[in-house]
């Protein structure tokens, strides 16, 4: 693995904010729960704060929290100018602006279709068709299409500096970055082609016969006939589509646009980082910086306070004995100074399995950037630039 | 109520990283340690749930990996299999060709294909009963509604066919909270507690199954007793804190501040799980788990939660 980051690895930065000052499209990625949309608004917030420029980020399910952070009743697709007065209650006057949408994807899914149908009828018929609300909903990989699509589209309409993306979460990380692909070929399959013959030309042919009778026992041939309708109708968008999808992939490989990978110390979501890591070398795409995110204080890793706790909680009824005084009685006051002292050595346990997971993770030669463990929950955007200013401070 | 383990089919759902697939092994092997003759299916074919047994690729075909407890991996493709295989007998078979490609087109265009294939195979389980319980490690949160549904779905998009004829049994098992339940995977913390409470209310409006249990996982334990937090205010005292320090010949604050971090993590982790108590049907039970400061991801760490399980649920 290191190897082939080596390779594929674009002009070293030396911080977050080096790169983030240098790229167009900054797409954050990592499994859910590791506080990606929160990391992607507070690097989104700094950069506006600090270099000025018009910044968008684009989240995906952002909790209401978040919008009320940022000083919005809640948003939506169409993309929302962060007010001044947010940022004023934050104490900060920004050199720049900060605007934000949400990812909607039916609504997205409707505007594609308006674009890429032939004409308004046929767009009508797409969009009317029982199947495709669901469809649109649960196609191939529609979430992660969708969310790059919609990032072509606000990049080439060119009105942000810089545009932020939150992904959306993926059991497997290669998901999104496949998907215009995965869109293009499944438009171009022959099989798709083939399930439509009987119902273009009404001649079934003799290959595809078995085919058929088994699917409409199964299915019963009224589906599966709509089906085919809403596939007719889908294959006039297929030129639009194709062309469409691979215009994407080259910008989500173009040297304007990076990767940030986020992720916490634990073992899943890392396993998850690491093999998105390399999937992005692998497929040549610029991998920006890695996240690291909620670690625990580095002063949980010191063995000879971990040798005075052990220490306290032996002696924990004498030392109470001592001070007891001003303190309490001295039986609570035992009791509290083993609970203490267990507690330290019982974060200590995680502390340690979590650097251990760190210092494997140090190989790869990207910025990599600690966020400590903040424990509180951020509610507003003095918050979140507190954790963006953790983030631009944090040296590998 | 019917109590969690005793019924037949126990689906367990959670949000992304709150630890759903282990607890979903917890509770199979908590139910195979008490006797159950269970089954333990995970719904995601790339799912880890064979790690939490230590036991090598879980696959369709069930093998038990622990005594009394078997476990597989849903592969809706064989499912389809399977079933054509036991409802059409037909010779026809063989000569469908490109099964695969096939099923995966319809499947992919179809709504609820895969999600019925997999609830109708888990659902066949108990039927047959080929075992006493099947645990189910489910999709997360945004797909379970999905999944719980489509037979609902189905029936309603298609008018004939064997599929139609199918649904029906299927929902006599769903719908019976004595058979059939599900249980929500939580942390205490803000996403997780709100995707709780939205899926909670979902699963009442839009599917017909008991929403049987909430499991709250990595909960914090109570650092301080009552009057307690006191004591530590006072021993925080630079005074106390130095005069510690001397008499166990090291640092003490560092120990301190541990302390404190806990107290603040458990404290805003208390009021999620406040919010989360009273956004939910008071009649739900909630099963709190405790945080594991263990080392093991393995089996090791799955057996201390099924203790954890196990006292929650009055065993």
């Amino acid at each position: 693995m290191p190897n082939q980051l080596a390779a594929a690895k674009g002009p070293r930065a030396g911080s977050l904010e080096q790169l983030l000052a240098a790229k167009e499209i900054a797409i954050f990625c990592g499994s859910g729960g590791v506080g990606k949309t929160t990391m992607a608004a507070a690097a989104a917030a700094m950069v506006a704060v600090k270099h000025g420029g018009k910044v968008l980020v684009v989240t995906v399910d952002p909790a209401k929290r978040l919008a009320n952070a940022l000083g919005l009743e809640g948003f939506g697709n169409t993309e929302k100018r962060v007010p001044a007065e947010a940022f004023a209650e934050a104490g900060v006057t920004p050199r720049g602006e900060l605007w934000a949408a949400m990812l909607d994807t039916k609504e997205a899914w409707d505007r594609l279709v308006r674009r890429h149908a032939p004409d308004a009828r046929t767009a009508g018929r797409i969009l009317s068709n029982p199947l495709y609300q669901n469809v649109s909903g649960k196609f191939v990989q529609s979430h992660e299409y969708i969310a790059m699509e919609r990032l072509y589209e606000l990049h080439s309409e060119g009105d942000y500096d810089l545009v932020v993306v939150d992904t959306p979460p993926t059991r497997n990380a290669l998901d999104f970055l496949e998907a215009p692909q995965r869109m293009a070929d499944f438009f171009s399959s022959r099989f798709l082609r083939w399930l439509t013959v009987p119902y273009r030309s009404r001649l079934v042919n003799m290959a595809s016969r078995p085919f058929y009778q088994v699917a409409d026992r199964i299915l019963g041939s009224q589906f599966l006939q709509d089906i085919a309708e809403f596939f007719i109708l889908f294959q006039t968008m297929y030129a639009g589509f194709v062309e469409r999808a691979e215009a994407v992939a080259r910008l989500l490989h173009d040297r304007r646009t990076t990767f940030l990978v986020v992720s916490t110390l634990e073992a899943a979501p890392l396993h998850e980082a690491e093999f998105f890591i390399d999937a992005l070398a692998d497929k040549r795409f610029h991998m920006g910086a890695v996240i690291l995110n909620k670690v625990l204080p580095r002063y949980l890793l010191d063995e000879e306070t971990a040798a005075v706790a052990e220490r306290l909680s032996a002696r924990a009824a004498e030392i109470a004995g001592e001070l007891a005084n001003g303190s309490g009685e001295p039986e609570q006051v035992d009791r509290v100074l083993r609970e203490v002292a267990e507690n330290f050595l019982n974060f200590e346990v995680v502390a340690r399995r979590e650097a251990e997971q760190r210092a494997e993770l140090a190989l790869t030669p990207e910025v990599v950037v600690t966020v400590p463990f903040f424990e509180i929950d951020i509610y507003d955007l003095a918050g979140l630039l507190r954790l963006g200013e953790r983030m631009w401070m944090s040296h590998a | 109520m019917t109590d969690l383990l005793d019924r037949r089919l126990v689906f367990v759902t959670g949000k992304g990283g709150v630890g759903k697939t282990t607890i979903a092994a917890a509770l199979a092997l908590l139910a195979a340690h008490r006797g159950k003759r269970t089954l333990v299916c995970e719904v995601d074919d790339k799912g880890n749930l064979a790690d939490f047994f230590e036991t090598g690729r879980t696959a369709f075909r069930p093998r038990e990996i622990q005594p009394g407890l078997w476990a597989m991996s849903m592969d809706t493709e064989e499912s389809l299999r399977e079933y054509l295989n036991l409802n059409l007998r037909v010779p026809l078979m063989g000569r469908i060709g490109p099964l695969a490609r096939a099923f995966e087109f319809v499947a992919t265009a179809a709504p609820g294909v895969k999600e019925i294939l997999t609830v109708g195979k888990l659902c066949y389980e108990v039927r047959e009963n080929h075992y006493d319980l099947v645990v189910v490690d489910a999709s997360p949160t945004g797909h379970i509604v999905g999944q719980l549904a489509a037979p609902h779905a189905i029936n309603e998009l298609v008018q004939v066919g064997l599929v139609r004829q199918q649904t029906g049994w299927m929902l006599d098992i769903l719908s019976d909270p004595a058979t059939t339940g599900l249980c929500i995977v939580a942390t205490p913390e803000e996403m997780p507690v709100n995707e709780t409470i939205e899926l909670a209310g979902r699963v009442e409006h839009e599917t017909s199954v008991d929403l049987a249990a909430i499991i709250v996982n990595r909960v914090l334990p109570e650092l301080f007793g009552r009057g307690e937090e006191e004591v530590f205010e006072n021993l925080s005292e630079p005074d106390s804190v130095e005069a510690m320090s001397k008499s166990v010949g090291g640092e003490v604050e560092p120990i301190m501040a541990a302390a404190r971090l806990a107290v603040t993590m458990r404290r805003t982790r208390a009021q999620h799980l406040e919010r989360l108590r009273s956004g939910v049907d008071a009649s739900v039970p909630m099963l709190y788990v405790p945080y594991l400061f263990a080392r093991s991801h393995g089996l090791r760490s799955t057996r201390q939660l099924v203790d954890a399980l196990g006292a929650e649920l009055g065993y």
